[in-house]
């Protein structure tokens, strides 16, 4: 008899399953919900784009890529981040396409970090990156951003995060789950604060496309970031290219070598067939995303100004396609909340406890879903939010 | 304005309110904006986009290409407006290449539709001749799809 209990290393039975895990699992058990969960584009991949995909198997390009991705598809991706934020990489030495933005962030980790190294995690924040550190050996240090400061980290928080062991800090803007941005004049302070250090910064820029109002602001354009950054994008978001399975990581020559070895043992290359999808992307879907990112906008006014009028107060969301009101006013924790919310009116939207501590007292509502659906389920919210009013 | 009229043009039945909140504005603006729009004829209308194959109404489209000779001073403006006069043209555009006019029209019948070609189209003064090709099935109309309405497959994944 095997026990496979006693063969699982402690280090991985530790990791918590995601706190998103557990809710999602209570909407499977349930028909007919009106669901506000998902993180992903519901914008099918533009015909253009698909068409080169389909255009590569067809011309049989089915073989593996350099490891760090075609060259063209470098160049391109070069090419845009000069056009597009200002920042500035050498396609030969400075560029990974990656499976994904997340395993752009695994590798980085694995490849940047020591045991021991404390790595700073500003939260709310997507769940890969606390037990992603961990597992590469990092010791995460969560920093508690607040909704006063509309989400963004403050030089202060910074300061008093960092220690002589600090090795990285991970700038998850636009974010993932608050849709708070960094403005030039935050990432300035947040330079100030790094100057002289030999810290290094994760950017996961993946919804640096989808901003409203002002344009994104990519660390790697900041003097004083752009030298420490690994800066970590991908095609998923903007383009609606989820699965596809395409990212990109973007360092300093002599850290991307590094990154580069971990990658080509563990993944080979990313998949050709979306390698060459992803160069039409590139190269011709500036009116795609333009077109995505209007009605993305036009979605989150009518979501944000719809929760402000049900009575659950919400920051301004500047990015992202996600809003993050405040359900504290009832009594109830944020996961208490959504369960009911579930349970007695079938609309399923994630505690934001699923993302941090602090983002407790909170709910992240995605509006990655139809004008018609999101207020079927607004409609619903109200009469909850009216019930607990009682 | 435009992101008005994108909108709009996307689903015109969209109430003031819900304008209002998409646009950021206030619902009187979203009045004033129509009536204005409306007034200025930028807006011409607002119809439905029906698969009346999914209905028992029998229904038949065609186009018809139409040549003609131009008149002088007028050019095809008077032979056009003669046949937009017809209730059953739904449109009516002037083409650039081969033929000058292109006639969408819709009957219940290919009788009928054949019938309007050879009794009241091809007599027109200054037609020179018509060609009728009939549509046979409708994939997309308008930017809207035809058959069953997408479902959401996407995953329940952790992000």
């Amino acid at each position: 008899m095997m026990d496979y209990e006693s063969l699982i290393p402690a280090h991985i039975r530790d990791v918590k399953p995601s706190g998103i895990r557990k809710f999602f699992d209570l909407v499977g058990e349930k028909k007919d919900v009106i669901s506000l969960t998902i993180g992903e584009p519901d914008f099918v991949t533009p015909w253009h784009i698909r068409v080169a995909g389909i255009e590569s198997l067809e011309g049989g390009k089915t073989y593996y890529t350099a490891n760090s991705g075609l060259v063209k598809l470098r160049e391109e991706i070069a090419a845009y981040l000069a056009r597009r934020f200002d920042a500035h990489y050498d396609p030969a030495k400075e560029v990974v396409v990656t499976v994904g933005g997340s395993e752009a962030i695994d590798i980085a980790f694995r490849a940047l970090l020591s045991p021991g190294d404390e790595v700073i995690i500003p939260q709310p924040a997507f769940v890969c990156y606390e037990p992603l550190a961990k597992l590469a050996g990092g010791t995460p240090v969560i920093i508690n951003t607040k909704a006063e400061n509309l989400f963004r980290l403050t030089p202060e928080e910074l300061r008093a995060a960092i220690t002589p062991k600090t090795k990285m800090l991970v700038l998850p803007y636009p974010n993932n789950p608050t849709g708070a941005i960094m403005t030039r004049e935050d990432l300035d302070a947040i330079a100030e604060v790094l100057k002289g250090t030999n810290i290094l910064v994760m950017s996961d820029e993946i919804y640096a496309e989808l901003t409203y109002g002002r344009e994104h602001c990519s660390c790697a354009a900041v003097p004083g970031l752009a030298e420490r950054t690994v800066l970590v994008s991908g095609f998923s978001k903007a383009f609606a290219m989820t699965g596809w399975r395409l990212g990109y990581l973007c360092a300093p020559a002599p850290l991307c070598r590094q990154m580069l070895k971990l990658h080509q043992y563990a993944i080979m290359c990313a998949p050709t067939t979306a390698q060459f999808a992803a160069i039409e992307a590139m190269k011709n879907g500036d009116d795609d995303v333009a077109m995505m990112r209007e009605e993305y906008n036009r979605r989150r006014r009518f979501l944000t100004k719809g929760l402000r009028e049900i009575g659950l107060p919400c920051f301004e969301p500047e990015g992202a396609f996600y809003v993050f009101p405040d359900v504290s006013g009832f009594g109830l924790t944020s996961e208490e909340f959504c369960s009911r919310l579930l349970e007695e009116y079938n609309v399923a939207i994630v505690p934001g406890s699923a993302f941090g501590a602090c983002g407790e007292g909170f709910a992240r509502i995605s509006y990655a879903y139809s004008i018609e659906h999101i207020e079927k389920a607004l409609e619903c919210m109200e009469s909850f939010v009216k019930t607990l009013r009682k | 304005m435009n992101e008005f009229l994108k909108t709009i043009e996307n689903n015109c039945r969209l109430t003031d309110r819900q304008l209002a909140m998409l646009l950021d504005k206030d619902e009187g603006d979203i009045r004033e904006m129509i009536e204005k729009y409306e007034k200025d004829r930028v807006i011409l209308g607002y119809k439905a986009i029906i698969d009346w194959d999914r209905t028992d109404r029998e229904s038949v489209t065609a186009l018809i290409e139409v040549k003609i000779t131009p008149q002088r001073d007028r050019g095809f403006e008077r032979v056009a407006e003669k046949i937009c006069n017809y209730p059953e043209v739904e449109s009516l555009y002037l083409m650039s290449g081969g033929f000058d006019l292109a006639v969408l029209i819709e009957g219940k019948t290919m009788k009928e539709v054949a019938y309007f070609v050879a009794m009241k189209l091809a007599p027109i003064e200054d037609v020179i001749s018509t060609a009728t090709h009939f549509v046979l099935r409708k994939y997309k109309d308008k930017g809207v799809f035809y058959g069953a309405e997408p479902v959401d497959e996407r995953g329940q994944y952790i992000g």
